[in-house]
């Protein structure tokens, strides 16, 4: 009985998260979950007073319109951080994708595995964020079965670029300065915390082309029992092709640098 | 067993290796056989390793034809690969994983059922001696072991063909001694060798064949015995002069023996017989602070025929 390639690179990974996961599984969702508490409930009562908000939110409370988002957040943070140092490790510190290439497996199996993976660690830490807001009646949905694959997906759109470009960094250098200046803005501007409407106008089209959106916007209609099947299918459509083109160039990057 | 048990297990014409405008190797002919231990001797940037990229086949063959198992890496590497074993230059170990684990996830790459992966671990590890070690972490392991435990993994597809990357660089001698003695006993159950060094000592322990590369060429090959007869008399008489003063003091000696080397730090006459060639020296007045008499190695080897040292 064989076992697909991908599926056998994504065990390695697999293994390797089973030595950390206690200290890794809490920490990839009190993040959120502090956004929820503070933001949601804090910032929630100020919004929910004002005389637009039930306008602006599409009649939901504040609480109600973040806590999806952070869903679609987490797949991001997550996956962004697992395709940075991780891939600059797997060629210069623990090499292992050096002996993967040693072994049978190609470069295309061995990035497929890894962009596997990276999409079950987005999973596994949108889940738990999930798992949160299903304690919380008012966003409490079946929907929320449907936000982790959602998520997975954001996570992905920003994991598969991200490790194309980083597979051809020799240095690490600029990485915080990814975080810094390309997912925290998106954090914060991608319409996870009020509606991209609110943005210059400048600067709205420019949120709505980014992965972010279109994963909070999937996360919420879900949550909140409002997805058009259009819409899901437009959103899915827009991520797939962020997954896509970063998975080929990854594919690229992986066998140029590995033949090298 | 696959194919025709003559045919060469690797079989190299006119391989060239390009980075740029830079030649690594250029125009290499070299035939292994199966059962044989093959090794590339050479000094670092010598070309042994982009060699052995291309014979692990995850480096592409810039010119020439290469074959191994008799199949063309550029389109058979998945298959090749399948049937080769690999220690790289720098271990590849996940230092946070067991050593078992290290091995079962190794196998997996292989598409070899898991039970049996751990099976062929345990048996592996006994073999390199670290079976009481297996459930502990490789971090904490002495650079040594961490050599065995990365032997151990390149043998869990049962390989026909095992390459080994400069394999004891940086270890301690007695560390080197025990990876020897594992190696050569893989070598007595019919394995087929393939390694770098540019370790004398390891060549001759380890190799029936070699080739001497430099500069990315082939400048001798043969046992390491045959190549000590062709390219170097049979004594060495390695003369110590106050530091400094060896250009001179040769002039004092020369003539002695079939030919001279001034290194920095020691002036060698090669000799049919090194202390005959100690006598003519003190015969002649001259007294180095120190005289040694030894047999012919592969560094001399080297040092002929290409005037360098090995390990600067």
């Amino acid at each position: 009985m064989s076992t697909p390639a991908a599926v056998r690179v994504w065990e390695s990974h697999f293994t390797l998260y089973r030595t950390i996961w206690r200290s890794n599984v809490l920490g990839s969702f009190v993040q959120p979950f502090l956004y929820l508490l503070g933001m949601g409930l804090g910032v929630g009562a100020l919004v929910d007073r004002g005389d637009s908000a039930p306008a602006l939110l599409d009649g939901l409370t504040y609480f109600q319109f973040l806590a999806p988002g952070l869903i679609a957040t987490t797949g991001m943070m997550i996956s962004a951080q697992e395709s940075l140092w991780p891939v600059m490790g797997g060629f210069k510190w623990q090499r292992t994708f050096h002996a993967q290439a040693a072994s049978p497996l190609s470069p295309g199996e061995i990035t497929a595995g890894l962009v596997l993976w990276q999409s079950t660690r987005a999973a596994i830490a949108s889940t738990g964020v999930a798992a949160v807001l299903a304690l919380f009646a008012s966003t409490r949905s079946w929907g929320l079965v449907l936000t982790v694959p959602f998520a997975a997906l954001t996570g992905l759109a920003f994991a598969a670029p991200l490790t194309a470009w980083a597979a051809t960094r020799e240095r690490e250098l600029s990485f915080p300065s990814i975080l810094r200046f390309g997912i925290t803005p998106l954090f914060l501007f991608g319409g996870a915390f009020y509606p991209v409407s609110q943005l210059p106008d400048w600067l709205e089209p420019i949120a709505k082309v980014t992965p972010l959106w279109h994963g909070v916007e999937l996360c919420r209609d879900a949550v909140h029992g409002r997805l058009a099947l259009a819409d899901a299918i437009g959103h899915c459509a827009v991520l797939a092709g962020f997954v896509v083109v970063g998975w080929v160039l990854a594919r690229i990057a992986f066998a140029r640098r590995l033949a090298a | 067993m696959h194919g025709d048990l003559d045919q060469p297990l690797i079989a190299a014409r006119a391989v060239v290796k390009r980075f740029g405008d830079f030649v690594a190797v250029d125009g290499i002919d070299v035939e292994v056989r199966r059962g044989e231990s093959f090794g590339f001797l050479g000094p670092n940037g010598a070309g042994k390793s982009s060699t052995m990229r291309m014979i692990g086949c995850v480096s592409p063959v810039s010119e020439g034809e290469l074959r191994i198992f008799g199949l063309d890496p550029a389109t058979h590497g998945k298959q090749i690969r399948a049937r080769m074993g690999v220690v790289p230059q720098l271990d590849q170990l996940d230092e946070q994983l067991t050593v078992r684990d290290n091995l079962v996830m190794y196998g997996r790459y292989f598409d070899l059922p898991r039970a049996e992966c751990k099976r062929r671990a345990d048996e592996l590890l006994e073999f390199v001696q670290l079976a009481d070690r297996a459930d502990s972490r490789v971090e904490p392991l002495s650079g040594g072991m961490k050599r065995r435990v990365t032997i151990a993994r390149a043998l869990i597809n049962d390989p026909e063909l095992l390459l080994l990357d400069e394999p004891t660089t940086g270890l301690d001698p007695q560390a080197r001694h025990v990876l020897w003695d594992r190696l050569y006993r893989l070598k007595q159950q019919g394995a087929t060798l393939v390694l770098t060094t540019h370790y004398m000592d390891e060549a001759e322990q380890l190799c029936d064949r070699l080739v001497v590369m430099d500069r990315g060429r082939i400048v001798a090959e043969g046992s390491p015995l045959e190549l000590i007869r062709t390219h170097s008399p049979r004594e060495v008489l390695e003369l110590r002069y106050p530091a400094g003063t060896n250009e001179e003091r040769a002039i004092e000696v020369s003539g002695i023996g079939h030919r001279q080397e001034v290194l920095p730090d020691r002036v060698l006459i090669y000799a049919d017989d090194g202390e005959a060639a100690l006598n003519e020296v003190h015969h002649r007045g001259s007294h180095p602070e120190s005289a040694l008499v030894r047999r012919s190695s592969l560094e001399d080897v080297f040092l002929r025929l290409t005037g360098r040292s090995l390990v600067d």
